[in-house]
């Protein structure tokens, strides 16, 4: 009895959040369409409950639950609590957006909940089947959110190749986890860890197993060569969904690496550190020099999410502690950018136009010098130019990577940096050095230009002083992997 | 409790002032952007470029003369995961660059009163922040913090050119960013590797770290892909004549009077101290770069239809001056070179400010377009042959003092190097003066220029104080020499001690 009691007040945030879910379901179908911004209200609410007992049960031991499936660490606290942030953000950037074109129902926050369940899940599996269980809630979820728009054929489209990739994805990964299991006898990632000390790291199903779950990851991650899905579905989908997708899943994945690759295969390090090496490198080619090719930002922003994932596995694969340490750096930091990039771009579109091309930013400069100036912080943030927290996040990754040894592979990094400036300026070149085409008043409501605001001066402000997020990324790493 | 209006904190924060009161002031002008009263931003940025410039006053005033170190130094931990500091400091060389830098941005200021109609908020908010950003690059003493500023410095060049330039200015300033880029993001690589040998980004620990011959070859050369970028050096100088003919007037002097400076300095400031075995072993390769921009440069200059052109790439010739000076390792050569980046901040600014006074009342650079604007503009004219002769290397005015010291030091070096750079003397004269022939001389060549005004007082009150401090400078250069002579002498016997670790083979 006091097993269970424990087991649900470690799952207590998953729990509630599952529950609100539901509840938001059915509370849409009591209300008027007019009050609709109740239901909006009860998800931001239960995000903040979330976070609450989160952060007030937070304690630096780890602990685990549900027999050892399930664990409640440092690393997962903090990045449950930045998955809530988040979809805190998609919430407020998407709602005008979503109610201009007929998606302001409860199921878009009900499938958004549930992928957060999803993603809460992933982060603190700590035995394959947990893991395996939250990827598949927060990909399920996540279809059909793209697909939510029914009558939108390149949504749909999107959808269905997202689906279709996405299943054979889990496919390999399954199949890899099998074969772990099958050469180690268990789905703990303790026991794994444990059993694979003595064991023959040459033996051909562990190395097979190995590959078919790095490649699971790499679809899940969007890492070159499983990227084809990554532009067409970033472009298809509403770009609410376009968001959400890229942003948030991005951090559940980082701790679905770590707990699989870091946690349980520690013995196979050099093996997967050889193939993280390769998938880098190639992200960051295909990701900036394709890039330089896009008329379509939400297309543009999907290459150059390719090439970040890229960079995040140079941290990784340096296969230390402060490999990863920067590698989280890296990917909180990526995950404020792209928040702060689609935000922009839903806070110009309106009815019947979705500001997503790049000329539809031309001019910015002359429409609102605010609004230009915000999404110059992004972009060089994203180019990784100081003083913005872009920079810090590549700047920890290489030099990760140049104290693991590998010299040139930094220098090439760096070569590539140059192509994907590039790109970011060209956006830059348009909103300020261009003249507008559309005169269209900007139109959004306060709450969210204010977050907007606040979301891209923290790209600068948390550039001036990375040192706070460092230390947390520190923590939540060095409390979770001793 | 702190107070931080007392005198004492001012004065040991005083290069902190120097960095951030002008970024604050430029924050504050953006507040005031309103196109239809353009004239409050004026003066505000006027106010603000005016006390930043009063604020490095004390860096002279206060300045120890025997002390070759850094002084006025300041600093905290800013991001102690990283050792990363927030550490201040000048020595004798980066002082006068730091002066120069707060009064070329008055300058600016004023010239581009009646001038930039569009966005003036943007622009002078971009002059006065890359003025902050620009003093933080001569004043850190920590590598990050420095890289930090290097980087940042570029954002408000980059929209300078990009908004208030001229009509190829896309391309240009592109090339501008990507060129600068490249260079800096491989001395980022280097500065990383030195971290991790010395666990540490203050600059004085690099200075410190012995390193086998191969390994300064490579730091020197990932520094250089960066200085020399920046100087520019031939054969990576093609950005700025793009850059210069593009850019405002007031983007075209803070390019030729500071952000060269920029590279000449960190060649002082890193390559050459921290790999200074490297700097010996290429010595040789950099003073054949240095004369070939001397010379060859100066043969390009020569042909240019364009007027802003030929300035660029006579900057770029003078520049060859200053990488000659440091590479010849002897006192006369540094000074001069030293010399010779402040005279050619005056000298380059000056230029450029009497081509964006044609330009502001004829819209054109092409030498083509003028002739006779002596007989219509006769006290700009005056100005116009003051500087043109300055830039040529008259004696008397500042551009002699650093040439004639540089080519002193490289006769001691070696004849030949002497021979070579002196024909600067010669060629520098003919594309100048053939220049202010073509413009200012000669029979009245068009409607246009008969129908020229002369200087307006704003004009003239810029073009005067330039003038002044052209002729200080030549006259009596010695202010500038005193100060930089103690750091000069402490950087040369520095230099001159190698760095190879001790019981290695070099080479290995």
């Amino acid at each position: 009895m006091e097993n269970i009691r424990y087991d649900l007040i470690t799952a207590l945030p998953e729990i509630i959040i599952v529950s609100m879910a539901m509840f938001i379901l059915l509370a849409d179908l009591f209300l008027k369409p007019a009050n609709r911004i109740a239901i909006y209200l009860l998800a931001q609410v239960t995000l903040l409950i979330a976070a609450y007992i989160t952060f007030t049960t937070h304690v630096p031991s780890v602990s685990y639950a549900f027999t050892n499936s399930f664990v409640d660490d440092a690393m997962s606290d903090v990045l449950k609590l930045m998955i809530y942030l988040g979809t805190s953000l998609i919430f407020v950037y998407s709602r005008q957006y979503i109610q201009q074109r007929d998606m302001y129902r409860g199921e878009f926050y009900a499938l958004t909940l549930f992928s957060v369940v999803g993603m809460m899940i992933m982060v603190s599996g700590q035995s394959m089947l947990t893991l395996y269980i939250g990827l598949e809630l927060l990909s399920l979820s996540l279809y059909a959110l793209v697909a939510l728009d029914r009558d939108n054929a390149k949504a749909t489209e999107a959808a269905m190749k997202y689906f279709v990739l996405g299943a054979l994805a889990s496919g390999m990964l399954l199949y890899g986890m099998s074969m772990i299991y099958g050469m180690t006898g268990s789905l703990n990632i303790a026991e794994i860890s444990g059993a694979l000390i003595g064991a023959d790291k040459l033996h051909s199903v562990l190395i097979l197993g190995l590959v078919f779950i790095v490649s699971g990851l790499a679809f899940k991650l969007g890492a070159v060569p499983f990227q084809m899905w990554v532009p067409d579905v970033y472009e298809g989908s509403p770009t609410a969904m376009t968001m959400l997708i890229s942003s948030v899943p991005k951090l559940a994945a980082f701790a679905f690496v770590i707990r699989l690759l870091v946690q349980a295969l520690p013995s196979l390090a050099i093996d997967w550190q050889q193939m993280l090496m390769f998938m880098a490198v190639l992200s960051i080619i295909i990701g900036n020099i394709t890039a330089i090719a896009q008329t379509n930002l939400k297309r543009m922003l999907a290459y150059s999410t390719i090439s970040h994932i890229g960079f995040m596995m140079y941290g990784l694969m340096s296969a230390s502690t402060n490999g990863f340490v920067y590698a989280m750096f890296y990917i909180v930091s990526y995950v404020l950018m792209t928040l702060a990039g689609f935000g922009m771009i839903m806070l110009l579109s309106r009815k019947g136009f979705e500001a997503d091309k790049l000329d539809d930013l031309k001019g910015l400069n002359q429409r609102s010098p605010w609004h230009a100036f915000l999404m110059l912080i992004v972009m060089f943030s994203m180019a990784g130019v100081p003083p913005t927290l872009g920079f810090y996040a590549k700047f920890s990754v290489l030099q990760a990577a140049l104290q693991a040894g590998y010299l040139w592979l930094v220098v090439f990094a760096v070569l590539m940096a140059v192509i994907g400036a590039f790109y970011y300026l060209r956006v830059i070149k348009m909103m300020y050095f261009d003249d507008p085409v559309d005169h269209h008043p900007i139109e959004a409501p306060v709450d969210m230009r204010i977050v907007l605001g606040v979301n891209s001066l923290a790209l600068l402000v948390i550039g001036l002083m990375p040192e706070k997020l460092m230390e947390l990324c520190i923590y939540a790493i060095t409390r979770s992997l001793s | 409790m702190l107070n931080y209006f007392s005198s004492d904190y001012f004065f040991s924060h005083i290069l902190s002032y120097s960095i951030w009161v002008p970024v604050l002031a430029g924050i504050a002008v953006l507040f005031t952007s309103n196109d239809n009263k353009p004239d409050t931003t004026r003066w505000v940025a006027l106010i603000g470029g005016l006390a930043a410039f009063l604020v490095t006053i004390p860096l002279y005033t206060h300045f120890n003369f025997a002390d070759g170190g850094f002084q006025f130094q300041e600093g905290f931990n800013w991001i102690p995961a990283f050792h990363i500091n927030y550490h201040l400091g000048a020595d004798g060389i980066a002082i006068p660059l730091i002066m120069l830098t707060s009064f070329t941005t008055v300058i600016v200021i004023i010239s581009a009163w009646q001038v930039i109609e569009k966005r003036v908020a943007q622009y002078m908010a971009s002059f006065l922040i890359m003025s902050g950003l620009m003093i933080g690059v001569f004043s850190a003493l920590d590598a990050i913090l420095y890289y930090v500023f290097w980087e940042a410095m570029l954002i408000p060049m980059f929209l300078v050119i990009g908004i208030w330039g001229g009509p190829n200015r896309v391309y240009a300033t592109i090339k501008f960013f990507l060129y600068t880029l490249l260079g800096s993001l491989l001395m980022l690589v280097a500065f990383i590797y030195l971290y991790m040998n010395t666990n540490s980004f203050e600059i004085v620990d690099f200075y410190n770290y012995q390193m086998p011959l191969n390994v300064q070859i490579l730091i020197f050369l990932a520094f250089f892909a960066a200085f020399a970028v920046k100087i520019p050096m031939w054969p990576v100088h093609t950005w700025l004549p793009d850059a210069h003919v593009e850019a405002p007037t007031g983007g075209s002097v803070v390019l030729a009077a500071i952000a060269l400076k920029l590279g000449g300095y960190s060649f002082l400031r890193f390559a050459m101290p921290i790999a200074p075995d490297a700097a010996h072993y290429l010595s040789g390769f950099m003073i054949t770069l240095s004369l070939i921009a001397i010379v060859y440069i100066a043969l390009v200059a020569l042909v240019q239809k364009d007027m802003k052109k030929l300035i660029a790439y006579s900057s770029i010739s003078h520049m060859g001056f200053v990488t000659l000076g440091f590479f010849i390792f002897n006192n006369l050569g540094l000074e001069g070179a030293i010399v010779q980046m402040v005279s050619h901040g005056f000298i380059s600014a000056a230029m450029f400010l009497c081509v964006g006074v044609l330009y502001d009342r004829v819209h054109s650079r092409e030498i083509k377009s003028y002739g006779g604007v002596a007989n219509t503009m006769p006290t700009f004219a005056a100005f116009a042959v003051l500087f043109a002769m300055a830039n040529s290397g008259l004696p008397g005015t500042s551009g002699f003092v650093g040439e004639f010291m540089v080519i002193l030091g490289a006769i001691q070096e070696n004849f030949w190097y002497a021979f070579l750079a002196s024909f600067t003397l010669i060629f520098g004269a003919a594309y100048t003066l053939w220049m202010v022939k073509r413009v200012f001389y000669g029979e009245i060549a068009n409607a246009k220029v008969a129908a020229l005004k002369d200087l307006c007082q704003r004009e003239f009150l810029i073009l005067a104080i330039l003038a002044v401090m052209v002729l200080a400078l030549g006259i009596y250069p010695q202010p500038l020499t005193d100060m930089t002579n103690a750091t000069v002498t402490q950087l040369l016997s520095h230099l001159m001690q190698s760095k190879l670790p001790v019981g290695l083979p070099s080479g290995l």
